[in-house]
């Protein structure tokens, strides 16, 4: 679907859409003035409980014959590999904290606890995933080349394994995070630049071969006796970061009302449109302080795909403000407990590995009596000039 | 100047003056960082890519000990522990503030793992203190003498004069408490004392000036080897004469030590005929100037004039005021291309009509692909006015020149 094919946005004029995307932008300019030492002293602190919890975890685990202290380490490895995952690496590679001017803590630098190598990440999922948010063709997180999570990917028999690939995706979903990069859809239709692909392909087995040795060689062998209980609290601790940030990710923009959109959208888009694209294809979910920080701040994944570079510890403020304008601009918000979030996922995925339904009474579009077409509206707006984009 | 890796990238350097503990963590830091003059781009690269093949005993430690904290460096850990067990950053602990005047203080600064402790005199260093989360990074002459016997464990002292406004100065001079930690940059330069020094020399400085020439000075008193000095020093009253009573002192000592001093309240501004006057064989004497701009002009000028710049050596410790400015002279320092550029021109632009392949994603500010280090100059956000300078990443897509600056691409 195109911005004006959305329902829910139906009701807006050219002039109300370029309105509300100024009232982003004064969100923007008003966190970037009051951004300082509290955000800086935030991350700072994630990253002390971070490696203090991992240094706990790996000293804990050389005992990890006894079964508590098997249980403490894995527990402290799991939660400290999610937060290096989701609150720190994430964010600090979509340059949330590159003001601070910290090469220790910056965007160009930060190297994540995982098997997908930075560069590639920020490549897949900075650039193409937050720039072409569910846009179908562009935007290779919308069913990560395997899954059909929307009835406007055409069905193919193969969708029928969907509930399997998905037990799949969520166990080895670091794996999957490795090499989404390498563009699966692009290697299936033959047009991957082999060069690259290899350059791609060397860079993540390096990033594997340090990994895996960590966790599956050193840490269990420096272990001795308590070799096997070591390598199993690693693979097991692995396994729990992969379903949590796998659960997490999958509740940003694939619950019911996240919308998709087709490529037809990027045409002519204006900053002011990119901004309602990032909200109307976004979910949030609802939880305590302790889960939102280690989903990640995922559970802001409206005002993190509408301001992706601004310190995540502003979300909970800045989505006050986002919630309102969606009020007075009647848009809507998505959001719920995250087990419904998940709920819908899942209803969806499993509906989707099915053909769509030949469509009975065709959905009803709301009434456009009295507004542009989307052919009018785009030629109102005429094309955007250069600045537009960075302005 | 400072890039954003120059600890990492001269890590191999070092291993000479540190202790053993230092070695394994920096050599392990080396390990990761591998070859010199990278990009912060590359060294995150390379901390995922280094498989440094395990040799003597030490590499072998070493190896293994990165290989338990990767993706991170054992720095990363250490640090945690003292701030200054990291060479992945330079980091200085300040021991002590020492007022020197009413506007004038010193620094005392304990350096952390991997500094250079063999610095020149007449070097200067990076600081960089983080003020509101932001650090902010200034240029300082070292004051003290290099102690070679101290190997490493030694101190070095920089010292300040409070701009009016200045913003930094201000705060190190009247807001730093001792035992801040700060970050560094190695000693670079080469407004420096030759080793050995001329037969005859000429000091000439003004204000905060004296701060490289105290730190020669105090390197010839050390040595007891004084040679033919004159030094002329040009302060606005006595009061504010930095370091005069150690000066005195040492002009007490060596005889071959002159010290001419100048005080504009009481003997009005110092030109170059009071200077000829003062010191009538300047001609013979390889001459070192450190001081206020116009001083600098001054001299410069004259010594041109009379066919002897090969004997001046100058340090200006403030470049060409840009911040206002719009547009400049842009130098995309890796790649040797040059730009002339307005004021709305963003810098990736720039970059791709001189030809060269600028890294981008979304070009419009969201994504962080563009971001390239700032070495020189400074830039303007185009979204706020945001004002970037040196020693930063930027981001190409949505900053433009403002004033000259140098990009390393
Ligand atoms: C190699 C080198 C060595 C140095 N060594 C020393 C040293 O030993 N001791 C020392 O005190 N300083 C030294 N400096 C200067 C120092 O780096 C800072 O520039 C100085 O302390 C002012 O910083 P600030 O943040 O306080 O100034 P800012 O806040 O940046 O500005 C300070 C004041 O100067 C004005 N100003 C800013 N830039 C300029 C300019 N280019 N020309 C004229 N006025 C300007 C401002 O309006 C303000 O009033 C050195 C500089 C260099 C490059
Ligand atoms: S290209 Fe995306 S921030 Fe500059």
């Amino acid at each position: 679907m195109a911005i004006s094919d959305v329902a829910s946005f139906a009701h807006l004029s050219a002039a109300d859409v370029e309105a509300l995307g100024g009232e982003f932008d004064a969100i923007r300019r008003d966190i970037e003035a009051v951004r300082g030492e509290k955000d800086a002293a935030y991350i700072r602190r994630m990253i002390y409980i971070q490696r203090r919890l991992v240094v706990a975890a790996r000293i804990t685990l050389f005992a990890s014959m006894f079964p508590p202290a098997w249980v403490a380490g894995t527990a402290m490895l799991a939660a400290g590999k999610i937060l290096e995952n989701m609150e720190i690496g994430h964010n600090v590679m979509h340059g949330q904290f590159d003001w601070m001017n910290d090469p220790e803590i910056h965007s160009g630098t930060w190297e994540w606890d995982t098997t997908c190598p930075a560069e590639q990440w920020k490549h897949s999922h900075n650039f193409l995933h937050h720039t072409f948010t569910n846009v179908i063709g562009k935007d290779n997180d919308v069913g990560y080349g395997i899954l059909r999570v929307t009835s406007d990917q055409k069905w193919h028999p193969v969708n029928l394994g969907q509930p399997v690939y998905n037990a799949l995706l969520a166990l080895l979903f670091e794996w999957g995070v490795a090499l989404h990069d390498l563009d699966i859809e692009a290697i299936r239709k033959g047009n991957k630049d082999p060069k690259e692909m290899k350059r791609q392909l060397k860079s993540i087995g390096r990033k594997v071969r340090r990994q895996v040795g960590k966790d599956y060689v050193i840490f269990p062998l420096l272990a001795g006796p308590a070799f096997a209980t070591t390598l199993s609290a690693n693979f097991t601790a692995n396994i729990a970061r992969n379903l949590w940030s796998y659960l997490i990710i999958f509740c940003g923009h694939f619950p019911d009302g996240a919308e998709k959109f087709d490529e037809e959208q990027l045409e002519h888009e204006t900053k002011a449109e990119w901004y309602l694209r990032q909200l109307l294809g976004s979910a949030n979910f609802e939880g305590s302080r302790l889960l939102h920080v280690m989903a990640g701040s995922l559970g802001y994944q409206i005002e993190h795909h509408l301001f992706p570079d601004l310190p995540c510890n502003r979300y909970p403020e800045m989505s006050v403000r986002v919630k309102a304008l969606c009020e007075k601009y009647n848009l809507p918000y998505t959001t719920g407990p995250l087990h419904r979030q998940y709920g819908q996922v899942l209803r969806t995925l499993m509906k989707l590995s099915l053909p769509n339904k030949p469509a009975a009474p065709a959905p009803q579009r709301p009434a456009r009596v009295g507004r542009p077409s989307p052919e009018e509206l785009r030629q109102h707006r005429g094309p955007i000039p250069p600045q537009a984009a960075v302005a | 100047m400072r890039t954003l890796i120059t600890p990492l990238a001269t890590l191999r350097d070092r291993g000479r003056a540190m202790s053993v503990p230092q070695k394994l963590a920096t050599a392990a830091a080396g390990a990761a960082a591998a070859a010199l003059g990278a990009t912060a781009l590359e060294v995150r690269r390379r901390v995922a890519d280094s498989d440094a093949s395990p040799g003597s005993g030490i590499d072998l430690v070493r190896s293994v000990v990165a290989r338990m904290t990767t993706p991170l460096l054992p720095d990363d850990y250490l640090h945690m522990i003292n701030p200054l067990w990291s060479a992945r950053e330079l980091r200085g602990k300040v021991v002590e503030v020492r007022p020197e005047t009413h506007d004038a203080a010193t620094l005392v600064i304990t350096p952390g793992w991997g500094f250079q402790a063999s610095y020149q005199p007449g070097q200067y260093v990076g600081i960089g203190v983080s003020l509101d989360g932001k650090w902010h990074w200034r240029s300082y002459s070292i004051s003290s003498a290099p102690d070679r016997a101290a190997r490493g464990r030694g101190t070095i002292t920089i010292t300040v004069k409070a701009m009016p406004e200045g913003f930094m100065s201000e705060h190190l001079v009247r807001g730093l408490a001792p035992g801040t930690i700060v970050r560094l940059a190695l000693p670079q330069g080469d407004f420096v004392l030759p080793d050995p020094p001329p037969a005859k020399l000429l000091f000439w400085t003004g204000g905060s000036g004296i701060t490289p020439v105290m730190s020669m000075l105090r390197t010839l008193h050390r040595r007891g080897t004084m040679p033919d000095v004159v030094h002329i020093h040009a302060a606005p009253n006595r009061g504010q004469a930095i370091f005069r009573d150690e000066r005195v002192a040492l002009a007490g000592t060596h005889p071959t030590l002159r010290l001419v001093e100048n005080f504009d309240d009481e003997h009005g501004i110092l030109d170059v005929s009071k200077l000829e006057a003062a010191c009538p064989d300047w001609r013979d004497r390889q001459t070192w100037v450190c001081g206020p701009a116009p001083m600098l002009e001054a001299a410069e000028r004259h010594w041109e004039s009379a066919g002897l710049g090969q004997a001046l050596h100058l340090e200006r410790f403030s470049a060409a005021l840009t911040a206002s400015a719009e547009g400049g002279h842009v130098v995309f320092a890796k790649s040797g291309r040059e730009a002339d550029l307005d004021g709305a021109t963003t810098i990736l632009e720039a970059g791709e009509a001189a030809g060269i392949t600028m890294p981008f994603g979304c070009r419009m500010g969201i994504c962080h692909t563009c971001v390239i280090p700032l070495k020189k100059g400074m830039v303007k956000d185009l979204r706020n006015g945001a004002e970037y300078q040196e020693n930063q990443g930027v981001q190409t897509c949505v900053t433009a020149a403002a004033g000259d600056c140098v990009l390393e691409i």
